[in-house]
């Protein structure tokens, strides 16, 4: 009798983060859709037209932002990810690894509005002063991104690339490969769905990421022509105009956080799908 | 022209190295950066005053109570129940359908942004509950963003308990409940531990939810109701507004050093688990 | 010992909690509005609560208009607005004056540009003007500094320059006078509008149509990008929200807000 109290209850408790999800869903899309239907969607979403106060919502540039900056961090986040995941799992003695994993999940940790400051500071002059234009860029937007990003990236690789199975590595080495080749040509080839996940997971994160974006990428509402222009995201759109906003206005922002939403649902199960093929995969070995 | 084998694998495994240290070189740089411009200003008065005018001037004492305050209230709700989604999942059910439906809403809740938690606290927990701007909204808030962390972190770590235990306990009688609470969460006590460390960091560097649910207020929170601003939205406010840029500095440098040690701890106990269960 | 923890979990709780919920039985002033507004309220309300223990004021920011609708909906007993009341939020709200604001048009030191007609101001935010040496400076492309969109301070610079313009879509946005200070601060191209009070000695404010962006000026009522701070109740303030309004209408409270580079309200 006891035991199955306790197992309604926690069976009740289990479902409490799919009720959250649902909850935010539910809230999220009942404050935004309405203005979406109002707008219509494809005004919503391809006009660049965005006069709140005059009552036109066009976040087309938003969009085109948030996705250049997500690619440009994606850029400098892979690599950088993918070198540290590469080092870890294969050429690292194991007292290193002690030293860098810790310290790459360290960098996940640092919060956003330092890794926004320290962009203003040092990266934004740097821009200015360098490669012209008013610093606050696309550019430097990638590269505080790309930073922020690399650790999920590099921890989830780290598990696909362990995921592969040890007589990989050595029939490889075995059949007279270098170690790079094997990496390259064996590990990096059965780790591939693993790595997709980590980059499209970085993406989520990168896109997703507010209070660094909004202090350096300038907040224009022109579409980006290149990397040296600012740019505002649909996140910053929501940060930067969130506390001043009231009827129409704030429920354009919220049909903001529904279209980020969106994109963002929409990675998470790439993400997803991906992993579990590789799971499945992994089974049937 | 064939480059041999030999010398691409030197020049790969270099550059592999040459990005894995700049990556660390980034790290080293942020925290020293902000370590050296700030902890000369990391006084006793610093930590222990209120501010003064906006924060040109005092200390940050309320920040550091209102962010123990988020956080620890935050941990304390979503720890319960994330252990207890983790012991559902691992000891009370067989892999199935309804497990893969917590998992996918478990993993789509990891992947929310902050900013839309934020948006969500504030018209649910602010507006349509009423609690208004408070350290109760801003730690309900951050409840569910941290929920994903503390179930997975939990899993694993019930995971690796091993089977022979489980058969030991079942063996001598005992029953499920008590083979969960004895043995099980007893051995994955440290696991479980190192998930709820990491979010209570996650917590403290948040940033964005909080602006929108706990409010920025400057006052000392003599309550879960009333608003209060915490670290890192303080130094936000700090350094965007040109208040006071060594205050800006020596309150980012409280965030690292807290960062740090969290990590630090998290790890600590990770290998006293590892140590122990293997 | 499992049960122990537990136990002692629960306690911590409600012990946590408990603190938490007997803490301060009476409700605070909540004053919320205007950015623009909260530094100099903050400082009011620094030394109010030095004097009245028993009256608690908190001030939040949010902004012009959220602090309207704050105090429309009952969060907020006092709204803080930066700008003047539109017609119909008149009707709706008992606003007290409390100091008036120049709104300052800045540039980097270096800039050999000094004045502007406001039709020069407004050309260069439309983004018609878009060379410094249009309006009489060096050939240098011009980098527009803006707030965002509802914020007071963008409002009152709407109504005193734009009219019926729209600012320029390449103007970079800024969320807090602060960061419009430091970014027209380091950038030799840059102009921006912020509150006259906060300028300091780091930037120029350029002259409006031949007249010194100054409090004097100001006062005398010649300088004409000028704003009101107002507090807004909905209807009468009660008892506690108007002992805070009136420290801060009070010789005391006039002086201070003089103090921090503000125009008395009368």
């Amino acid at each position: 009798m006891k035991e199955k109290a306790i197992h309604v209850v926690l069976m009740l408790l289990a479902f409490s983060a799919i009720a959250a999800l649902a909850v935010i869903t539910a809230f999220i899309f009942k404050e935004g859709v309405p203005i979406i239907a109002k707008v219509g969607i494809k005004d919503f979403i391809f006009s660049s037209d965005w006069y709140p106060l005059e009552g036109q919502f066009g976040i087309f540039p938003m969009i085109v932002g948030s996705l250049a900056v997500t690619a440009g961090a994606m850029v400098l986040g892979v690599v950088l990810g993918l070198a540290c995941a590469v080092v870890l799992t294969q050429f690292c003695p194991q007292g290193m690894v002690a030293v860098i994993k810790p310290s790459v999940e360290l960098l996940a940790g640092i919060p956003s509005v330092v890794y926004g400051f320290l962009g203003v500071v040092i990266l934004v002059p740097l821009i200015r002063d360098y490669l012209g234009g008013p610093g606050l860029s696309v550019l430097a937007s990638s590269i505080v991104l790309g930073v922020m990003a690399l650790p999920t990236i590099t921890s989830i690789s780290v598990d696909a690339f362990q995921a592969v199975p040890r007589s990989y590595r050595e029939g490889s080495i075995a059949l007279g490969a270098t170690e790079w080749q094997t990496t390259h040509r064996v590990i990096l080839k059965a780790a591939r769905s693993g790595i997709v996940a980590a980059i499209i997971l970085g993406m989520g994160r990168a896109i997703g990421e507010t209070m660094a974006v909004i202090m350096v990428a300038g907040n224009t509402l022109d579409v980006p022509h290149s990397l040296l222009d600012p740019v505002r995201t649909l996140t910053s759109n929501i940060a930067l105009e969130m506390g001043y906003s009231a009827g129409d206005h704030r429920q354009a922002l919220f049909a903001t956080g529904v279209i980020l939403f969106v994109i963002i649902m929409i990675l998470n199960s790439i993400a997803l799908t991906v992993s579990r093929r590789r799971v499945r995969k992994g089974a049937a070995r | 022209m064939r480059i041999p084998p030999a010398v691409t694998q030197r020049a790969a495994v270099g550059l592999m190295w040459a990005l894995t240290i700049l990556t660390l070189g980034v790290l080293l740089f942020i925290i020293a950066f902000i370590l050296a411009n700030g902890l000369p200003h990391v006084t006793w008065t610093f930590l222990s005053t209120s501010p003064e005018s906006m924060g040109r001037a005092g200390g940050v004492l309320p920040m550091i109570v209102g962010s123990l305050w988020v956080a620890g209230l935050a941990v304390l709700i979503s720890a319960p129940v994330g252990v207890a989604t983790a012991v559902y999942l691992t000891e009370y059910t067989r892999e199935g359908r309804l497990t893969a439906v917590i998992r996918f809403g478990a993993d789509c809740l990891a992947g929310i942004p902050s900013i839309i938690f934020g948006l969500f606290g504030f018209v649910f927990f602010t507006i349509t509950l009423g609690l208004g701007f408070s350290i109760l909204s801003g730690a309900l808030t951050l409840a569910i963003m941290v929920l994903p962390t503390i179930i997975r972190t939990s899993e694993e770590a019930i995971r690796a308990v091993p089977k022979s235990y489980r058969d030991v306990s079942y063996g001598l009688g005992s029953t499920r409940w008590q083979l969960v609470t004895r043995v099980v969460l007893r051995s994955a006590l440290p696991g479980i531990s190192t998930g709820v460390v990491l979010s209570v960091g996650r917590s403290i560097s948040e940033t964005a939810a909080v602006m929108l649910t706990a409010g920025s207020a400057l006052g000392f929170p003599h309550s879960v109701f009333q608003s209060s601003r915490t670290l890192a939205l303080h130094f936000y406010v700090l350094s965007r507004e040109g208040l006071s840029m060594p205050n800006a500095y020596a309150t980012a440098s409280i965030l690292i050093i807290a960062i740090l040690l969290i990590n630090l701890s998290a790890y600590a106990l990770m290998r006293r688990f590892v140590a122990k269960v293997v | 010992m499992k049960w122990l923890v537990l136990i002692g979990v629960l306690l911590l709780l409600v012990v946590f909690l408990g603190f938490g919920w007997g803490g301060r039985g009476q409700a605070a002033i909540d004053v919320v509005g205007s950015t623009s507004i909260q530094p100099f309220a903050e400082m009011l309300a620094q030394e109010f609560n030095r004097q009245h223990p028993d009256n608690v004021v908190e001030i939040q920011g949010g902004g012009s208009t959220a602090g309207l609708q704050a105090a429309s909906n009952g969060i907020a007993d006092i709204g803080m607005c930066s700008r003047a009341l539109k017609q119909e939020e008149a009707e709706q709200f008992t606003a007290v004056t409390i100091a008036r604001d120049g709104l300052a048009v800045v540039v980097h030191p270096s800039n050999p540009v000094e004045d502007l007609s406001l039709a020069q101001v407004k050309a260069i935010f439309e983004g018609q003007a878009t060379n410094w040496k249009e309006v009489g400076g060096l050939d240098r492309p011009v980098r527009i500094i803006t707030r965002e969109e509802g914020s007071g301070t963008r409002e009152a610079f709407m109504k005193l320059v734009m009219g019926k313009g729209r600012i320029s879509r390449k103007a970079l946005t800024q969320e807090s006078n602060g960061s419009v200070k430091e970014l027209v601060k380091h950038d030799p191209c840059g102009i921006g509008y912020m509150s006259l009070g906060l300028v300091g000695g780091e930037l120029k404010a350029l002259r409006v149509g031949g007249v010194p962006a100054t409090e004097a000026e100001v006062q005398k009522g010649r300088y004409p990008l000028v704003r009101p701070f107002c507090f807004v109740t909905k209807g009468p303030p009660d008892v506690k929200a108007r002992q805070f309004i009136d420290y801060v209408l009070s010789a005391e409270g006039q002086r201070r807000l003089k103090e921090e580079g503000l125009v008395g309200a009368r």
